[in-house]
């Protein structure tokens, strides 16, 4: 297959998956799978969970990270950017629609009777995510004392998230790094 | 340059989230409300949109800023809306983008690097850290979105969502079925409705 029609096959197989994914990021990875790995043969089971691996250590959200990175690897940076593009589109388009219309009905008392009560719901999917996070992630002193500092700075203070960010990867890169040297002793 | 500190702030948010989920709402809260983008509230609104449609949250959210700050600029206009959308979302996805091409080009390095795995043990907590306290500033909006006093005591919304609220927390949390989030959201629409007209709101 030449490298256009490649490409133009990512970008429909990830405009799919950005179609039908609600919730975003994790909920997108079993769609991942069966259309790249089961469908594509593109890349193989393993190499996905190397993905999910890899987008959890790098920025930004799990969904454009796994489209470039699979899109990088079927053919390179024309893949990469086919995928993301797909994967992108779908929310764009639809977003852009409904912010037309939100703004149309928001001054309506029945849907601003409805917004109070999804705040509160809101609420607890936000708790409930935050959970499944909290579960997920590798407990150990280093962890809490960054947890406990961010959350009190956070709520506390008027410092900069982007500032409470750099030095709790700071705080976690020196902590490893001692405690690596110490266990090679 | 409206469009051009869209594509910036929204560039250093994509830059700076770790983790997916809603790793990135921290961040959105802080940058979009310094901006008066949109208030606490309208983010938490569109939290349930977006819970709602397809896509990742940080897509929606950027295409959703975008579209109001551009077409807010420009009185309503269309096409700026659409501009708005463009810069934002480009914003968000460039950081990704270019990191994981350097990622899967030098991938042996990345993945065996001890500065990598190093950051990761404080990038980690920090964001659920970040999520908590941003789910504390969120809680303040539902509840007492007119700021604490002991008149908020006498507010019937409170009552309402704290109800709301409460049932919405044993749903979510219930083992024996998984209740989709767009079946919670449209529950809490449907009880803020009957209870905002019962109680004359």
């Amino acid at each position: 297959m030449s490298r256009f029609k490649q490409a133009l096959k990512l970008f429909l197989t990830f405009f799919k998956i950005g179609a039908f994914t609600f919730g975003g990021g994790y909920a997108m990875i079993p769609l991942i799978q069966h259309e790249v790995s089961e469908k594509n043969n593109w890349i193989t089971d393993e190499d996905i969970l190397e993905i999910v691996a890899i987008a959890e250590s790098t920025p930004g959200p799990i969904a454009i990270n796994s489209a470039t990175f699979v899109g990088y690897r079927v053919c390179g940076v024309l893949g990469s950017a086919a995928a993301t593009l797909g994967v992108v589109l779908p929310s764009f388009i639809i977003i852009l629609a409904i912010s037309f219309v939100l703004n149309a009905f928001q001054s309506l008392r029945a849907v601003q009777y409805a917004f109070m009560g999804i705040r509160a719901g809101v609420l607890a999917l936000v708790i409930k995510a935050l959970v499944s996070m909290f579960k997920k992630c590798p407990k150990g002193w280093v962890s809490y004392i960054v947890m406990a500092f961010a959350v009190a700075v956070g709520v506390l203070t008027n410092i900069n998230v982007f500032l409470i960010i750099i030095i709790s990867a700071l705080f976690g890169l020196v902590t490893y790094s001692v405690l690596r040297r110490r266990a090679e002793k | 340059m409206i469009f051009l500190e869209l594509f910036w702030t929204f560039f250093k948010i994509g830059l700076f989230t770790f983790g997916g989920g809603y790793a990135m709402l921290p961040l959105i809260q802080e940058q979009v409300i310094t901006h008066s983008w949109l208030t606490e509230e309208a983010i938490v609104n569109f939290i349930a949109v977006s819970e709602s449609t397809p896509g990742p949250f940080a897509i929606n959210i950027a295409t959703y800023v975008g579209s109001q700050v551009g077409s807010a600029a420009y009185d309503g206009n269309f096409w700026f809306a659409i501009l708005g959308s463009f810069f934002a979302t480009l914003g968000v996805v460039l950081p990704s983008f270019i990191v994981i091409l350097l990622v899967a080009r030098f991938y042996q390095q990345f993945k065996s690097s001890h500065t990598v795995k190093g950051l990761m043990t404080g990038l980690k907590p920090a964001a659920i850290g970040l999520i908590a306290s941003a789910v504390i500033s969120m809680a303040a909006t539902v509840f007492i979105p007119n700021g604490f006093s002991t008149a908020m005591f006498k507010s019937v919304e409170l009552y309402i969502s704290a109800a709301i609220f409460a049932l919405c927390v044993f749903l979510v949390f219930y083992k024996r079925k998984k209740i989709p989030p767009v079946l919670i959201i449209c529950i809490a629409a449907v009880l803020g409705i009957a209870t905002g007209y019962a109680f004359n709101l």
